[in-house]
């Protein structure tokens, strides 16, 4: 299945993606660097002061990590879901379902390009929080592989919308209403054992609590939760979500009539 | 071989209408194509499904060989569509619409480049070449749409309206280019509503309405099934009553323009005779329309009986 017709659509597909996000950097690379350095000034040093120390960190270290988490989701989901739904707009997604690339090389192509966006929108962020802080590494491995992860399953929620969406709308409701109300309840800002026990337990059906503290277990070594059991959950969502795609665009869901 | 099959195909699409009611044809190999209809035929819907653009309700579709069934991507290895709606990337310039579309057939980027190079240059591209899609006039956009159909060097090459909304002698170019394109060896189909065209280039015919397949046959043959031809005389002076002509049948459109109905056993000769006789000069004369249009016309008319 991997053969060369499909090497060298993937590599194109990707290669038209980062070429995509890069043009228009102002649009997909400035905006969380001038929003998360806002955060970092506000949260973290200003008010941070103030808090004191959460889970033995400064407050400020403590909601590194879940900013991180949080640029990186909401960027590989708004590429992938902008991107996909463009081509798909302008009738432009023709050009690939006429050539014989096989459908997952079409749905992973358009993830892999969202999934770098996000990474390196993640990168940029830490680089600025290092302005601010020090961070030292607890587990490399926990922290790559929870951010990989979590940046694929976004990228992969992102081609679900813009293969839902019928114009360009629909392409941030989902963000607005879904995903950020999510992200701060998902104990980016603060631990959810200082919540009433009704709403910690409540928290603990939000996914992006399971990727932040995923994440800021791999940064911080703490965390609210059970990290095998999150990064068991973020994984499974994963999969289930990429063949979830993967019907829908071998039906021609949305593109084909 | 046939480079396309099509049998019993049909078309529901989703709000209900009924594009295609099972229609059958073949292309074969290095054959010239014409695929006419009026507009809403069923024509792009045929293309659509014949590319995977649009799901069918039932029917098969191979392409040399390949059922779209069983062997789509062997199928679509083969085919090149230019479709009839411009479907650029606005931002992608010329040069990068040609290399993702030749990496998505799994062109690797230097052959594309030579490929792209030789066609822009054939079509009168290659200046264009850094130039965003939207900036590309009309003509420019069809021509690039036509290169971009080419570059894995498919065998058979489908065109859907190549030639709409382009300016007369650029139509000429764009027909000799494809007749060039035939006579190296590839199988073209094309649609059309420019029927001098349909003429000019095409050995065989399909001609759909509302769904159905009315004809399928040879050019030639169809032509020659047209066994009358409306000549239009214009006349020197104003004539008040229709002459009579023994065998032909005329009438007058206003009293200095004749039109009279002559059957290919007919000379023309007997007409003009006539005429002179009665003492009516005629000026100048042509046909009334393209023959093929006025078949299309008669055979596609709602109201008439089909002949
Ligand atoms: N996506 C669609 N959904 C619903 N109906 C459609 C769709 N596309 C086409 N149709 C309908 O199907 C019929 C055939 O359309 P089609 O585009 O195949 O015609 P055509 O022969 O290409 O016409 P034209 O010469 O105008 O391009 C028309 O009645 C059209 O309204
Ligand atoms: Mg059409």
């Amino acid at each position: 299945m991997i053969d060369r017709t499909n090497r060298i659509a993937f590599q194109t597909i990707v290669t038209k993606e980062i070429v995509r996000f890069l043009r228009i950097w102002p649009q997909t690379l400035l905006p969380p660097v001038i929003t998360m350095t806002l955060y970092f000034v506000i949260f973290g040093s200003l008010i941070g002061k103030q808090i004191g120390d959460m889970d033995g960190f400064t407050y400020m270290q403590y909601i590194v990590p879940g900013l991180v988490m949080m640029s990186m989701m909401t960027n590989s989901y708004a590429n992938v879901a902008t991107s996909f739904f463009g081509t798909k707009f302008q009738r432009n997604v023709d050009e690939m379902l006429i050539a014989p690339i096989s459908t997952w090389v079409i749905l992973l192509g358009f993830v892999v390009g969202g999934t770098l966006r996000g990474l390196l929108v993640g990168i940029l962020v830490v680089i600025i929080a290092l302005f601010f802080t020090h961070l030292q590494i607890h587990h490399v491995f926990v922290m790559l592989s929870v951010a990989l992860l979590a940046a694929v399953l976004f990228a992969l929620a992102g081609f679900t919308n813009g293969l839902f969406a019928d114009k360009f709308d629909d392409v941030s409701i989902v963000p607005t209403f879904v995903i950020t109300p999510l992200t701060y309840l998902g104990g980016v800002f603060y631990s959810i054992d200082m919540l009433p026990p009704f709403w910690e337990h409540l928290s603990k059906l939000n996914p992006i609590l399971y990727m932040v503290n995923a994440f800021r277990y791999g940064i911080l070594g703490v965390s609210d939760i059970n990290i095998v059991w999150a990064m068991l959950i973020i994984f499974s969502f994963t999969v289930g979500l990429f063949i979830f795609n993967l019907k829908l665009l071998e039906k021609g869901y949305g593109v084909r009539s | 071989m046939a480079a396309l099959t099509v049998e019993n195909l049909k078309k529901t699409y989703a709000n209900g209408v009924q594009a295609l009611r099972g229609i059958n044809f073949t292309v074969e190999q290095g054959d010239f194509f014409a695929l006419l209809g009026p507009n809403g035929a069923g024509k792009s819907t045929t293309i659509g499904i014949i590319t995977s653009l649009v799901n069918k309700t039932a029917g098969s579709v191979s392409v040399f060989g390949h059922d779209i069934d069983m062997d789509l991507r062997g199928a679509k290895k083969h085919i090149g569509l230019v479709p009839q709606e411009f479907n650029f990337n606005i931002f992608e310039t010329v040069m990068q619409v040609i290399v993702n579309q030749a990496g998505y057939y799994g062109v690797p980027a230097k052959i594309a480049l030579e490929r792209a190079e030789w066609y822009l240059n054939k079509l009168g591209l290659w200046e264009k070449r850094d130039t965003p899609t939207r900036l590309l006039s009309g003509g420019m956009k069809r021509r690039l749409m036509i290169v971009r159909a080419l570059l894995h060097d498919p065998e058979l090459l489908i065109l859907d309206e190549p030639t709409a909304g382009v300016d007369i002698e650029l139509r000429r170019s764009m027909w000799d280019f494809l007749k060039e394109m035939n006579e190296r060896g590839k199988t073209i189909i094309l649609t059309t509503h420019y029927l001098e065209e349909a003429e000019y280039l095409c050995r065989n015919i399909a001609i759909i309405d509302n769904g159905s397949l009315i004809t399928h046959t040879n050019m030639r043959h169809l032509l020659d099934s047209l066994h009358t031809e409306t000549f239009i005389l214009y006349l020197e002076n104003n004539v008040h009553d229709v002459p009579q002509l023994e065998g032909f049948s005329a009438y007058l459109t206003d009293p200095k323009t004749l039109s009279v109905d002559v059957s290919q056993e007919q000379q023309m000769n007997v007409l003009f005779e006539q005429l002179s006789q009665q003492g009516i000069k005629v000026l100048s004369m042509r046909n009334k329309a393209n023959r093929l249009e006025e078949l299309f016309i008669r055979m596609t008319a709602k109201e008439k009986p089909h002949d």
